[in-house]
């Protein structure tokens, strides 16, 4: 089986090695994974901060750089919703406006078949052991997008409960957002740190060593907001937990 | 809308003070956090809930496509049945009717229950100023009129408060309203509600003149609907001799049959009760029992404008639950007061800027005062998309574009204070369709890694005032990529 | 041009490109949740009742005048107001002075009487509800609002339903309805429920069987 990788311009960016620990993952499940170079950005952050028309050119380039496929897999719940949730809106938003049904055809094609990488191993390949190894007690925090807009429901739990050597631990108010929010953080800073600070403090509570999630925009905000309350937990990519064997431990 | 909330100061400006006051903090965070799970419990006893909430959904769509037919018959039922209907376009309108109604029967005092559209419109205020006393009711609200105070919740408006803050109010201000509270009134919750009790008893049995709201109105049947728990909304509406009860136009349901879908949903979603304590039903005036004289006044004010939006007019299924507030955590963390509206949390947030426009300050920067977590719409027994509204109100802030203000089309400006970021939104978009630019971007960001600071100064500081920023790594994925596949892909 | 006439004009206006709502609304909920018996349905009312602090009894009908007295001299009331067209029997063991409501009583005079014995259009198990609707054995609205305590009949299983959309079928909307889910109560004190405030502080449920 043949996949193209989204990794999505955070990751791309900031977070290579989430990128590289796809890569690893799915190789290692026999998947072929490709990264077409000429990814950017799904138009998310243009899209959710009132700039739709800024955002369609950013979705009309996804759809055309992934067109040849026929899967497309993101380690991002926010950025799949994006193309699975959002897409079809612009489209229909795009018709009302009476610019036609252009917009709404050219993106249609890429919606159906891109996948959020936990619902990809769980839905297409059919696994929740995926043969990892991780020592270390994990807490995880389902991101917003991941919970709400795709229904990601218990499939990164499965994942990581069939992980040896991993301990789960309940994170206390687990489905309450953690304050990131794309230009939430900045537009409303006070209220984002608030929220981050709770979040944060409830991971503590927990005494896990790691709060994973599978989205690193919401990683970037917790993780910063760890260092700067000097907590000593570490935010975890899921895919670089599930990448992780008892050969090379990913630490 | 009410003046009280003009000049307001922008959501993250106003939400600053509340969320570094440690007692503000608190009582919220008890009060929602309480009625959330309680509410999950009620709602998980009935096993259809999701059919129960589609099937609301549909019976306001539908009543919102067809609102000028159901509208008139909700006025012919009403007049049928013994009621004079009232018709207001704006809230100054409604004020001056309500206010010649109670001039009319020689009162110049009123009781009231707790009504969202009459604080909407600041009928408080303006019936003061024609010389006419309302006092309030609902025990929240009696808190919030005693205490100088403005409403934080729809249903609670005295969440703010702790009980403590509550005696204090009781025991300092009752006695210039009435009867004074008891002495050594102590802070328990039973205390405090039969201070209320006492307070209140003299004033409803001597009203003449009543004034509520209405949760439902039936169209087919003329009938209103108040749910309510304390009583006081029972007093209100059958002690008086004149009922006057303001009503927003989108509070309609076609037919008797449809109650049984609200009657449902709203007690769950609001008090996380099976079914609140009273819920009143009149139709018109019943001769021997209750109100001699009854008027409907039917407002508008800014919701026909809602009506007129194709995404926006959704808010207008709203029921004023309130799940959305108790469990949206930037409520939690801003209070009501932030949203400088009667309607805040989540459902104000779309409300308040389709009701008043996005001209203000406080009402351009409502659509910004949420995360997109989604918890909201989930919660929501009339399945308002509250992400999508507000994501759409955000385009009309930045974009402008047509809208329909007071019932004229007009074409709206960008708001100001935007420019910079409307630049920066444009120059990603155009690295983002240029991926050799955003590429070299990335590299010159990797190999100027050591420079970079894990904090920032000036505008930066709203990330990095409360957290670090992350390592940038020593190459980009893609960089990597082509490095190890070595070319394999790099055609593209 | 009247606010009438702008109203609707606007609300035209803005519906204006808005495509017709033709298709019925779906109405694939539950009638009711479970399947009872009438005895289970019963029970369920009781339980419900209870569960909001209403005090529940039950009894014959041959039993219930002694209840009656029972409860009215249990809360110490010396004056119970009386719905016009209450069945004679029940309250034909009652010490307490008879109140009738007339049309010039106001509600200053209801205030001074202790408690208000009514019967019910229908009950609702799933919610633990009773309903009103001013037929003559219940009388106006305001008599079982001011008096403190009241005592309403429930006759089982007949005026029981299930849930609230068989609840409404019955139901008359002409009339001025009541509905009563335990004593008033308020969650305006840190979202927290209390029992006891504007309405009868006490609220007694007595189903009455044959």
């Amino acid at each position: 089986m043949r996949v193209a990788l989204f990794l999505t311009c955070v990751n791309d960016t900031l977070y290579p090695d989430t990128g590289r620990a796809v890569v690893q993952l799915l190789t290692r499940l026999g998947v072929e994974v490709d990264f077409p170079m000429a990814q950017t950005c799904c138009g998310q952050a243009h899209y959710n901060t009132g700039y739709r028309h800024e955002a369609e050119p950013l979705a009309r380039r996804f759809s055309e750089v992934f067109a040849e496929y026929e899967t497309v897999v993101t380690p991002s719940g926010s950025c799949g919703a994006m193309v699975r949730e959002l897409y079809p809106r612009m489209g229909e938003r795009a018709r009302a406006e009476g610019r036609g049904g252009a917009l709404a055809a050219t993106l249609a094609p890429v919606v159906p078949k891109t996948y959020e990488l936990t619902e990809f191993l769980v839905d297409v390949l059919g696994v929740t052991d995926v043969g990892a190894y991780y020592p270390h007690t994990v807490t995880y925090h389902p991101t917003c997008h991941g919970l709400r807009s795709l229904g990601l429901g218990d499939r990164p739990r499965r994942l990581l409960e069939a992980v040896k050597g991993l301990e789960l631990v309940e994170l206390p108010g687990a489905e309450e957002c953690c304050g990131f929010g794309g230009t939430f953080a900045v537009k409303n800073p006070d209220v984002s740190a608030a929220m981050g600070a709770d979040k944060v403090r409830n991971a503590e509570s927990t005494g896990a060593e790691v709060l994973c999630a599978a989205d690193n925009s919401c990683l970037m905000h917790i993780g910063g907001t760890m260092t700067r309350l000097r907590t000593g937990m570490r935010p975890v990519h899921i895919a670089e937990i599930l990448a992780g064997t008892e050969e090379a431990v990913t630490v | 809308m009410s003046g009280t909330h003009l000049g307001m100061p922008s959501f993250p400006e106003a939400a600053r003070d509340a969320v570094h006051d440690p007692t503000l903090r608190g009582n919220l965070r008890h009060a929602t956090h309480t009625i959330r799970d309680k509410r999950a419990r009620a709602v998980a006893e009935l096993d259809d809930w999701a059919r129960l909430r589609e099937a609301g959904k549909r019976i306001k769509d539908h009543t919102l496509r067809y609102l000028d037919r159901y509208l008139v018959r909700v006025e012919e039922a009403v007049t049928a049945a013994g009621g004079t209907v009232h018709w207001a376009a704006d809230a100054e309108e409604a004020n001056r009717i309500v206010a010649d109604l109670v001039k009319a029967t020689g009162e110049s005092e009123v009781v009231k229950v707790k009504s969202m559209a009459t604080q909407e419109t600041g009928l408080n205020e303006a019936l003061e100023a024609e010389g006419i006393r309302a006092y309030e009711t609902d025990l929240a609200e009696l808190i919030v009129q005693l205490g100088g105070d403005r409403p934080s919740h729809i249903l609670v408006p005295a969440i703010h408060r702790n009980r403590g803050e509550i005696r204090d109010i009781f025991r300092s201000e009752m006695g210039e309203w009435g009867r004074p509270a008891p002495e050594g009134l102590t802070d328990t919750p039973a205390e405090l509600a039969e201070a209320a009790r006492l307070h209140l008893r003299e004033k409803f049995l001597r009203a003449r003149v009543g004034i509520s709201g209405a949760n439902f109105m039936v169209a087919e049947t003329g009938t209103l609907v108040v749910v309510e728990s304390e009583g006081n909304g029972r007093m209100c509406l059958t002690l008086p001799e004149t009922l006057i009860s303001v009503v927003g136009i989108e509070k309609i349901v076609p037919t008797w049959r449809d109650l049984e879908v609200f009657l449902q949903t709203l007690p769950r979603s609001s008090t996380a009760e099976r079914m609140n304590p009273y819920t009143s039903m009149w139709t018109g005036t019943t001769d021997g029992d209750g109100p001699r004289t009854f008027h409907l006044v039917l407002l508008d004010n800014g919701r026909t404008d809602t009506l007129a939006d194709e995404v926006g007019r959704q808010a207008l299924r709203c029921i004023r639950c309130s799940a959305c507030l108790n469990v949206c955590p930037v409520y939690e963390r801003a209070g009501g007061h932030a949203y400088g509206s009667v309607y805040p949390g989540p459902i104000g947030a779309i409300l308040s800027p389709q009701l008043r426009g996005t001209g203000s300050e406080i009402d351009a920067s409502l659509p910004y005062a949420s995360s997109l977590c989604g918890a909201c719409y989930e919660v929501c027994p009339v399945a308002i998309d509250i992400p999508e509204v507000l994501v759409h109100l955000r385009e009309r802030v930045v974009q402008g574009g047509p809208a329909v203000r007071q019932g004229n089309r007009v074409v709206l400006k960008p708001a100001r204070g935007h420019a910079a970021e409307r630049a920066a939104m444009r120059a990603a978009r155009w690295a983002f369709t240029h991926p050799g630019a955003l590429r070299a971007g990335q590299r010159l960001t990797s190999r100027t890694r050591r420079l970079h600071p894990r904090t920032l100064p000036g505008p930066g500081r709203a990330w990095s005032g409360s957290r670090d920023l992350p390592e940038v790594p020593a190459e980009p994925f893609r960089d990597w990529w082509q490095r190890t596949r070595d070319g394999k892909d790099g055609a593209k | 041009m009247s606010s009438r006439e702008r109203v609707l004009g606007r609300v035209r206006r803005a519906l204006a490109d808005v495509p017709a709502d033709g298709a019925p609304v779906l109405r694939d909920y539950l009638r009711e949740h479970g399947r009872r018996g009438a005895d289970e349905t019963v029970e369920l009312l009781a339980g419900n009742l209870a569960d909001y602090r209403a005090i529940v009894h039950r009894c014959t009908d041959a039993q219930l005048p002694e209840v009656l007295m029972r409860l009215l001299a249990a809360h110490g009331s010396q004056s119970v107001v009386v719905p016009p067209e209450l069945p004679p029997h029940w309250l034909k063991a009652v010490d307490a002075t008879r109140v009738h409501d007339r049309a010039a009583s106001t509600p200053q005079d209801l205030d001074r009487v202790d408690s208000v014995v009514t019967g019910c259009a229908v009950a609702v198990a799933e919610t633990g509800t009773i309903v009103l609707d001013g037929s003559p054995d219940q009388g106006r609205r305001r008599i079982t609002l001011v008096p403190d305590h009241h005592v309403c009949v429930v006759r089982v299983p007949d005026q029981v339903v299930s849930s609230v959309p068989q609840a409404l079928e019955r139901l008359d909307p002409v009339r001025p309805l009541t509905w009563i889910s335990g004593p008033s109560a308020t969650s305006d004190i840190e979202l927290d429920r209390v029992e006891g405030v504007h309405g009868p502080r006490t609220l007694e449920v007595v189903l009455v069987e044959g």
